[in-house]
């Protein structure tokens, strides 16, 4: 994260230079970006049910979930979160909420139907560790930081249109200009890699909380097994709620290639697996 | 003011600031410890509250097993009065041995087994079981944060200085540790 801020302020400097404006863009694109993504955070919980289908469950409809959920809680000192299922024959859950008090844990029925208890807890310590982790609330930050950077690099981008021949204020400023119309081209890219990498080692930390949790990490080590050989994708998911899953719903789509396994929301499964193993 | 004078009133805002953010983290710890406790309190609540109407359900079907009646509600009585971590965690390993006889009696008993009174009793019985063990966990854990920055330096010595104690974990004594023999 901390990489991230340092070339966001790095953009926003030059961009501010090469205008001769400053500050002033940074703010205002930060507004703009903060609105978009502080929105989509507050009501993270709802938006996602919605957009997914996932429906909240009662203790009576599936006693065994709940009760797990609820114990893993107590394991944690956290507040239950809303249970939901979501009616998808391909096993995969997720968590969302803004903070404990609001969190919310899904999983597809094609997960009850294929893990035992001990996996299941594996799979529901690792999404209440999200909610514990405020994996949310870094994401929302993250996604609000790349918005920014699109922003300014959009509003730079079209300034140079604009300019008059009086604003010429000498090399110095030539030479921000060319820097700033690079980065302009890269930083979003940047920003999205950046976003990204943030996303996969949330989702370490995510496996390694879930495991101190449930003092066992075999048993999500063996749920991760079942979900990565079931190649069916999630029906719902889209590419804005993709991050959330344990698993990433577009089954296959995991890119071998360095370069291309840059742009993965999930660290590979084979990693993951191996990191639990050796526990 | 003097360049020596001003980074030593600099290092000294930051000792204070640390010493100060020290000692909140270890009250803060007091805290969560306490909270804790209570949490495991409630889930022990819920099993002496279940234990009554378990043993009525049995005593219906086998009145004359007494002793393990007696047994249990001892061990329930005990577990009542307990106050430290230490005492509840013996208390509660005596009546846990003392249900696993009053179920280990039920076997013999048929008509018991299949009521549905009793199965839900040992459903629910069984679940509250893995909520104190997670309770016990949580309660484990915060105590196990809370020494470790006491034992670490610089703790040890500003914990010393006001006042702060390593707590005891709920563990049972060793000879809870060998099996619960059960005997028929």
């Amino acid at each position: 994260m901390f990489l991230f801020v340092v070339f966001i302020t790095t953009v926003a400097y030059v961009f501010g230079k090469a205008n001769g404006y400053g500050l002033s863009f940074a703010g205002i694109a930060l507004i703009i970006s903060g609105f978009m993504s502080l929105g989509s955070y507050y009501f993270s919980d709802s938006l996602v049910l919605a957009t997914t289908g996932a429906k909240q469950v009662k203790k009576e409809e599936y006693p065994e979930l709940y009760r797990i959920v609820e114990n893993l809680s107590i394991g944690d000192g956290l507040p239950m979160p809303k249970v939901c299922v979501l009616h998808d024959p391909s096993p995969n859950a997720f968590a969302t909420g803004r903070d404990p008090k609001h969190g919310v844990v899904c999983v597809t029925t094609g997960l009850l139907d294929r893990l035992n208890k001990s996996e299941l807890e594996g799979v529901l310590a690792h999404e209440l560790s999200h909610i514990k982790n405020f994996d949310t609330r870094v994401m929302a930050v993250a996604a609000i930081l790349v918005g920014f950077v699109a922003i300014l690099a959009d509003i730079f981008m079209r300034s140079l249109w604009f300019r008059s021949s009086d604003d010429d204020r000498g090399r110095a400023n030539g030479i921000f200009i060319i820097i700033g119309i690079v980065f302009a081209i890269i930083s979003p890219i940047i920003a999205t890699l950046l976003q990204l990498a943030v996303s996969r080692k949330r989702e370490f930390l995510a496996d390694a909380s879930g495991a101190l949790l449930t003092r066992y990490p075999d048993g999500l080590a063996s749920a991760l097994e079942k979900i990565a050989a079931d190649p069916r994708p999630v029906r719902t998911a889209s590419n804005a709620t993709a991050h959330l899953f344990i698993a990433n719903p577009f089954k296959g789509k995991d890119a071998k290639a360095w370069f291309s396994s840059l742009f993965n929301t999930h660290p590979p499964m084979e990693e993951r697996i191996k990191l639990l193993r050796a526990m | 003011m003097s360049v020596p004078v001003i980074i030593a009133i600099v290092l000294l805002v930051i000792v204070v600031f640390y010493v100060w953010g020290l000692y909140n983290k270890l009250a803060t710890g007091k805290v969560r410890i306490k909270e804790a406790f209570s949490g495991i309190d409630v889930q022990l609540k819920r099993r002496t509250d279940l234990i009554p109407n378990l043993v009525e359900s049995v005593k219906g079907y086998a009145k004359h097993e007494k002793d393990i009646f007696e047994n249990v509600t001892k061990a329930r009585s005990a577990l009542l009065k307990a106050d430290s971590p230490h005492q509840k965690a013996e208390s509660d390993n005596m009546l846990t041995g003392a249900l696993k006889s009053l179920f280990a009696v039920s076997e013999n008993y048929p008509q018991l087994r299949a009521s549905e009174n009793f199965k839900q009793l040992q459903d629910e019985l069984s679940d509250t079981e893995s909520k104190i063990a997670y309770a016990r966990q949580f309660y484990n854990t915060n105590v196990r944060d809370y020494n470790t920055t006491l034992v670490n330096f610089p703790g040890s010595v500003l914990g010393n200085m006001f006042g702060f104690k390593e707590e005891e974990f709920f563990e049972a004594q060793e000879e809870e540790r060998k099996n619960v023999k059960v005997s028929f």
